[in-house]
């Protein structure tokens, strides 16, 4: 266990020596577009935070920009999940459905999603609710796509044991389907959360709140440590989000990988 | 001869055309029948006529040419930095252990982010895209190389270097080969991401023109939503055609590929 920690550990050795050489080399240069990171982190720790420890170091501004932020992005996020798991079962069991849209489907696949940005600012204005919107079309396409595709290859010999117990159409869903969906299912979920951070951040480029409007302003007002530890921030919160993510599916996916072993 | 209905709904073609016809004609009536206001959500078949007087109008045409070049340039770089440097990842395991936290930890950063720094520091438009672009796309590219490299046949392998060929021939001769497919899956991942970038930064960045630019100034003009559309339309259709040419090449140069492991996609 120990041992393991430590070769863990040791396995980044790689982190300190690029930040001391990121420090150095932007120390020398001085450069005002690359401040050093001794620089960008006081001013991190400034611009979000110095709040007191019970709010875990979150200050006013932190929290007036955080939550709006991850709940519009975790909001868009569920409600492609639900959609797009529903939509992508029901036509990967039709194929005469899936026929028939499978055309709009490549479409809304191919659309990059930043190009929607004006439109839906145009339909919606500015908001949340214009947000959110936004976020989950964009997203939605990848999970709607894996759910039809895992849908679609269903084992025939399940689904035929199925039938020979006579369970029932819900039954057969919730029992057989959706369980062998469930991989290509978190293949998608996975790719759309780390769009969903991405649409999160240009959607808030326009607005008065949250963290594209933190890195907009910090643009504004020519911050440069303020850019970089928005980015820095994103980052963290990209990494965390996949972290969590690899996390829930290996523990939720447990059963398909070691039912794969066994057969 | 009569058409077989039933034939008629097997066919792909058939059934996808009346799909989005329907989607379409359900579209018109709903804002005809005056369900969703026309102000907001402008008919199907204006946004249709809009969308065809733009494929005439050679200021879009020159926009969408900028934006179709500034990919193309984009995912041509991302190629010929990430694709040496995963084979050399991919050949040199400690190089690969030592540089993957880094990796794991630069990947997750929303691209879109760095976009306002970006345009500080480059002031060239095309320039700055195209650096965008490498950051964000290079990853599936070289991440599909390493994975691709730890898939060769060691067999193959041994096989070359009984013969006595260096290491760098069996590079050449046996790993590329045996990596290539996987490295064209990456490419084509890498092409839609391409896209997104190049609109994100037109989109953000102005003064660059192309289709983003397009799209955001169109917003604001009198024509507002219904040109916006049009526009929005023209880039899923870019992206389609992009997409679909890589799926039919990589089709055509994979052929053998494919048929070894009976994978269709």
């Amino acid at each position: 266990m120990i041992r393991k920690f430590v070769t863990a550990v040791l396995r980044l050795w790689i982190v300190p020596v690029v930040l001391v050489g990121w420090e150095v080399v932007t120390r020398n240069w001085a450069h005002p577009f690359f401040p050093p990171p001794t620089t960008i982190l006081p001013h991190m720790r400034d611009l979000w935070f110095d709040g007191p420890a019970s709010r875990l170091w979150l200050n006013e501004t932190a929290l007036a920009n955080f939550p709006p932020s991850l709940g519009r992005l975790l909001t868009g996020w569920v409600l492609s999940g639900v959609i797009g798991v529903t939509l992508g079962l029901a036509i990967g069991r039709s194929p005469l459905l899936f026929r028939f849209v499978d055309p709009i489907i490549q479409f809304g696949r191919a659309l990059p999603p930043v190009a929607l940005l004006p439109m839906f600012m145009a339909i919606f204005s500015i908001g949340a609710k214009m947000q959110i919107s936004m976020i989950a079309f964009g997203i939605v396409w990848p999970v709607l796509f894996n759910a039809a595709d895992g849908g679609r290859t269903v084992d025939p010999l399940h689904l035929e044991t199925a039938r020979v117990f006579r369970l029932s159409r819900a039954q057969r869903l919730l029992r057989v389907i959706l369980p062998s969906a469930l991989p290509k299912i978190f293949a998608g979920l996975r790719l759309s959360l780390s769009l969903a951070l991405i649409l999160m951040v240009i959607a808030e480029l326009f607005s008065t709140n949250g963290l594209g409007y933190q890195l907009r302003l910090a643009e504004r007002v020519f911050d440069p440590p303020g850019m970089w530890g928005a980015v820095i921030l994103l980052g963290v919160l990209g990494y965390l989000f996949n972290l969590i993510f690899v996390l829930a599916e290996r523990r939720v996916l447990a059963w398909h990988s070691s039912a794969r072993h066994r057969t | 001869m009569r058409l077989n209905p039933r034939r008629a709904l097997d066919s792909p073609l058939v059934c996808g055309t009346l799909g989005v016809v329907i989607l379409l004609c359900v579209a018109e009536a709903a804002g005809r029948v005056g369900i969703v206001p026309t102000v907001q959500f402008p008919l199907a078949s204006t946004i249709l006529v809009e969308a065809a007087k733009l494929a005439a109008d050679p200021s879009f045409l020159a926009d969408i040419a900028t934006t179709f070049t500034g990919w193309a340039l984009g995912l041509l770089v991302t190629v010929l930095i990430a694709v040496p440097l995963g084979l050399l990842l991919g050949s040199v395991p400690p190089i690969e252990r030592a540089l993957r936290p880094l990796i794991e930890f630069l990947r997750p950063i929303p691209s879109v982010a760095l976009i306002p720094l970006a345009a500080w520091v480059i002031v060239d438009p095309t320039q700055m895209k195209v650096t965008m672009i490498v950051y964000a796309s290079m990853w599936p590219v070289l991440i599909n190389t390493v994975y691709g490299l730890r898939d060769v046949d060691p067999v193959a392998k041994e096989t070359l270097r009984t013969f006595g060929f260096g290491p760098l021939s069996v590079l050449l001769r046996v790993s590329l080969p045996s990596t290539a497919p996987f490295i064209a899956t990456g490419v084509r991942v890498a092409a839609a991401i391409a896209l997104i970038l190049t609109i994100s930064t037109e989109l953000l960045a102005g003064g660059s023109g192309g289709m983003g630019s397009f799209i955001i100034l169109a917003e604001s003009s009198p024509a507002g939503v219904t040109l916006t559309v049009a526009a929005t339309f023209w880039a899923g259709m870019l992206g389609l055609v992009t997409n679909g040419a890589f799926v039919l090449a990589e089709r055509r140069a994979f052929r053998w590929h494919t048929a070894k492991t009976g994978a269709a996609q």
